[in-house]
């Protein structure tokens, strides 16, 4: 692949801007610009900058993961119990947890890669046994219990609070309905299929409201950056 | 994309819903950019889940320790940087003692850069703030990140030291002063989660709420936020703090004006152009498929 | 042995997790104690197996010619280990100079020797990797790699931070652009969910009172919006929550019985 000169002009006028911001600006601000723009340059079109940005995106991520797992888990736990602690049942359950840890790792080598399954296997049973008792409590009984409290509400002085109330009516009916409509063994035909019409309604002021969220906060992340660029970077705002 | 007209005609609503992607780009960059340049103030509405979680923070007494889990990352920090340091910033006012962690690897960086905010400069061993001198192992502590999600809470619920054997910089835990009186979740008297996903507010409810009956309060991001509106209703949390506005209502109830109260102006004219584009993309939608019908018939 | 392990190891961990909720005593405390250090251990090293299959990935698209150092080559090498070395920086403009040299030559390195795009950007991954493990673990001071000033740390305030944020910044671009060309009222439900959105828009930022500053206060768009989160929003919220609750139960169940074997994987 040849480089056109277009190309080579183009890369010593990048490399001469970068120089003027890393004198004026400093240069460890203008690494941090040099790459958000290389994100951004996205925008336009797809290009080799973009292409250079994420690639290294992809190689920091990773090893930044890698560093802070050695040092904060791996070294922190498992190295200095098995270094330092006496021998009793703390360090054999160690010693386990180091052994089921390379049998992960062992999923690199194709031919027993499959030891990697007994690792896995206590993943997914921790998970599930945790999962099943949390989100019975948390998700499922918690909620039913406060959407079939008495939906009068009163006010602290003990008159009934109108708002409360309509809101305690609204969460009821909502959730139930909402419930109904998720129940897909019955034909939603008749009072079945009223209550599950009511049911999407709520369902779609939920997406609404979600989706109304979800711009807020897309649009926070853009401030952010764009704070970075005219404020920290160009110093064009406070 | 459908074109609302006759076969070999494009009309000016079909020219508007094919325009090219780059100028809606083009218009929220502007729209989001200018506004920075304004110094124009704004009033902060109070949300009621914003003002509960304030009202329970002012019931803790001075000296009350916190658990700070900072479950988010740097794309999550325009939203959750400023809730981080409004909230450091009270409770040095108030004398409460920091345990700061994470379940993220980044939580515990951002909330020393949140820290250096507050601070005004590294806080290293020691700062002084508002006159007084706090010292790490005694007003605050960084125990740093463990993988494990919800695992670690139920861990912490056992015990702290077990969980964290060491802080962030490899101090182990035992020669902290502050963690000397902390086993578990019952030494503790607030949890305020800053959370941008999972593991986050939702495992935190499940495990330090409603398993070890921790007090909890949550700062989320906005794409969080509403997910967990039932665990407000429902008591397993004191209060929401719900996107940057959350920030700013923080800020307001702190008196402690920052980055997301000033970010307002912006987040108020990026709204602003998004409606305005669902409206624009709706009426040429409706007004050229109807014209097309029109045109078709006649 | 393959299966029948795994399986066993899934159902008694499982069961154990669900027992000391019940009964938090010895030995089923201790036991839950143990697989939750178990957890955190195994999930470390699942994390470093993603880390390095990406590596083994990226070394099979960069194929033999790895073995061939050249000249532009090891000026990348180079300029990446200047870019990692905070304090090296006195002076900044005769070194400004050397990058753009170093640049041009890694331009002219990579047009004569015909590597492909592909090759270029698996070697930037590979290098980005080796150069943040090597400040990591070689010049930030050991366990105190995550204190503020170390050059981990600068890589992550000055590299990492950036680019990730700027990933997930865009996405309000795209969003603008989606809703406009996607977002389309062509019943009544996807009206409601349309006015719902506005009104969530409008009142959770100060634009939303100001419009509606001619109403009483307590009934502006920001109340209105709170109504609509704490109310209908949560409603659904919680129908959702059950529905997932419920599923998440039956295939815990499922998974701690053995019926549920996906996650052994083929034969």
């Amino acid at each position: 692949m040849k480089l056109r000169a277009s190309s080579i002009i183009l890369l010593l006028v990048s490399a001469g801007l970068f120089a003027l911001s890393a004198n004026s600006f400093g240069f460890a601000m203008t690494l941090a610009a040099f790459f958000t723009l290389g994100i951004f340059s996205f925008l336009y079109t797809d290009n080799p900058y973009y292409k250079f940005c994420e690639a290294v995106f992809v190689g920091i991520s990773a090893g930044y993961w890698f560093v802070s797992l050695y040092y904060q888990n791996l070294l922190a736990k498992l190295i200095d119990t098995l270094m330092d602690s006496p021998f009793g049942w703390n360090y054999i359950a160690y010693v386990f947890a180091g052994v089921l840890g390379v049998m992960m790792l062992l999923r690199l080598a194709p031919k027993i890669g499959w030891i990697s399954r007994w690792a896995l296997a206590v993943i997914v049973g921790a998970t599930a046994g945790l999962w099943f008792i949390t989100y019975l409590q948390s998700n499922a009984m918690h909620q039913l219990e406060d959407t079939i409290k008495p939906l009068q509400a009163y006010a602290a002085d003990g008159s009934l609070s109108w708002y409360q109330t309509i809101g305690n009516i609204t969460v009821a009916i909502g959730t139930v309905t909402g419930v109904i409509y998720f129940f897909f063994s019955k034909e939603h035909k008749g009072a079945f299929g009223t209550a599950a019409r009511v049911g999407i309604w709520f369902l779609m002021i939920t997406f609404g409201a979600s989706f109304g969220y979800t711009v807020m906060s897309r649009m926070s992340l853009l401030i952010g950056r764009l704070d970075f660029l005219y404020g920290s970077w160009l110093r064009l705002i406070n | 994309m459908q074109m609302n007209q006759a076969p070999g005609k494009i009309n000016f609503w079909d020219r508007l819903i094919a325009i090219d992607r780059r100028v809606i780009f083009l218009a929220v960059g502007l729209a989001v950019s200018l506004p920075l340049f304004l110094n124009i103030s704004q009033k902060i509405y109070i949300s009621p889940e914003a003002r509960d979680l304030y009202d329970a923070l002012e019931a803790l007494p001075a000296g009350s320790k916190v658990l700070i889990p900072c479950d988010y990352d740097p794309p999550s920090a325009p939203e959750l940087q400023p809730m981080a340091v409004a909230f450091m910033r009270y409770c040095l006012r108030r004398d409460f003692k920091m345990i700061i962690m994470g379940l993220w690897p980044q939580g515990p960086q951002q909330a020393n850069l949140a820290l250096e905010t507050v601070a005004g400069t590294t806080p290293g061993t020691e700062f002084t703030y508002e006159g007084r001198t706090l010292r790490y192992g005694v007003d605050w502590v960084n125990l740093g990140f463990q993988e494990g999600r919800e695992f670690v809470i139920a861990r912490m619920g056992s015990s702290f030291a077990a969980a964290f054997p060491r802080d962030y910089s490899g101090t182990p835990v035992g020669e902290l002063p502050l963690m000397r009186g902390v086993s578990n979740f019952n030494n503790v008297d607030f949890v305020f989660n800053l959370s941008a996903g999972y593991p986050g507010t939702i495992e935190w409810v499940q495990l330090a709420g409603d398993r070890f009956h921790a007090a909890l309060g949550a700062a989320n991001t906005a794409v969080q936020a509403p997910m967990v509106y039932p665990y407000y209703r429902a008591g397993q949390l004191s209060g929401i703090l719900g996107g940057m506005k959350g920030a700013a209502e923080f800020e307001a109830l702190v008196g402690a004006t920052g980055k997301g109260t000033k970010a307002m102006l912006s987040q108020s004219f990026a709204h602003a152009i998004t409606i305005l584009f669902i409206i624009m993309g709706n009426i040429a939608f409706f007004v050229g498929g109807r014209r097309s019908r029109l045109a078709t018939k006649g | 042995m393959k299966r029948e392990v795994p399986l066993i190891l899934t159902g008694v961990v499982g069961v154990v997790f669900i027992i000391q909720f019940f009964i938090p005593h010895e030995p089923f405390h201790s036991l839950a104690d143990v697989f939750s250090d178990w957890f955190s251990i195994i999930e470390s090293c699942a994390i470093w197996l993603g880390a390095f299959n990406l590596i083994k990935l990226s070394m099979d698209r960069l194929g033999r010619r790895i073995l061939i150092p050249t000249v532009g080559v090891v000026s990348l090498a180079l300029l990446y280990g200047i870019i990692a070395a905070p304090g090296f920086l006195q002076g900044q403009l005769p070194l400004i100079l050397f990058l753009m040299a170093f640049l041009l030559l890694a331009a002219g390195q990579y047009s004569r020797s015909k590597m492909s795009d592909e090759w270029f950007l698996s070697f930037s991954t590979i290098v980005s990797f080796v150069l943040i493990l090597i400040v990591g673990f070689g010049f930030s001071a050991g366990r105190r790699f995550l204190e503020p000033g170390t050059s981990f740390d600068y890589l992550y305030v000055n590299v990492y931070s950036p680019l990730s944020s700027t990933m997930f910044a865009m996405l309000a671009f795209f969003v603008a652009s989606a809703s406009y060309r996607a977002f389309r009222a062509r019943n009544r439900e996807a009206t409601l969910l349309l006015l719902a959105a506005f009104f969530v828009m409008l009142g959770r930022v100060p634009l939303g009172d100001l419009m509606s500053s001619f109403m009483p206060e307590g009934a502006r768009l920001s109340n209105f919006a709170d109504w609509i989160m704490n109310f209908p929003n949560a409603a659904g919220q919680r129908a959702i929550m059950i529905g997932i609750a419920l599923g998440i139960v039956s295939t815990s169940l499922r998974v701690i019985l053995g019926i549920e074997r996906s996650h052994l994987g083929g034969d």
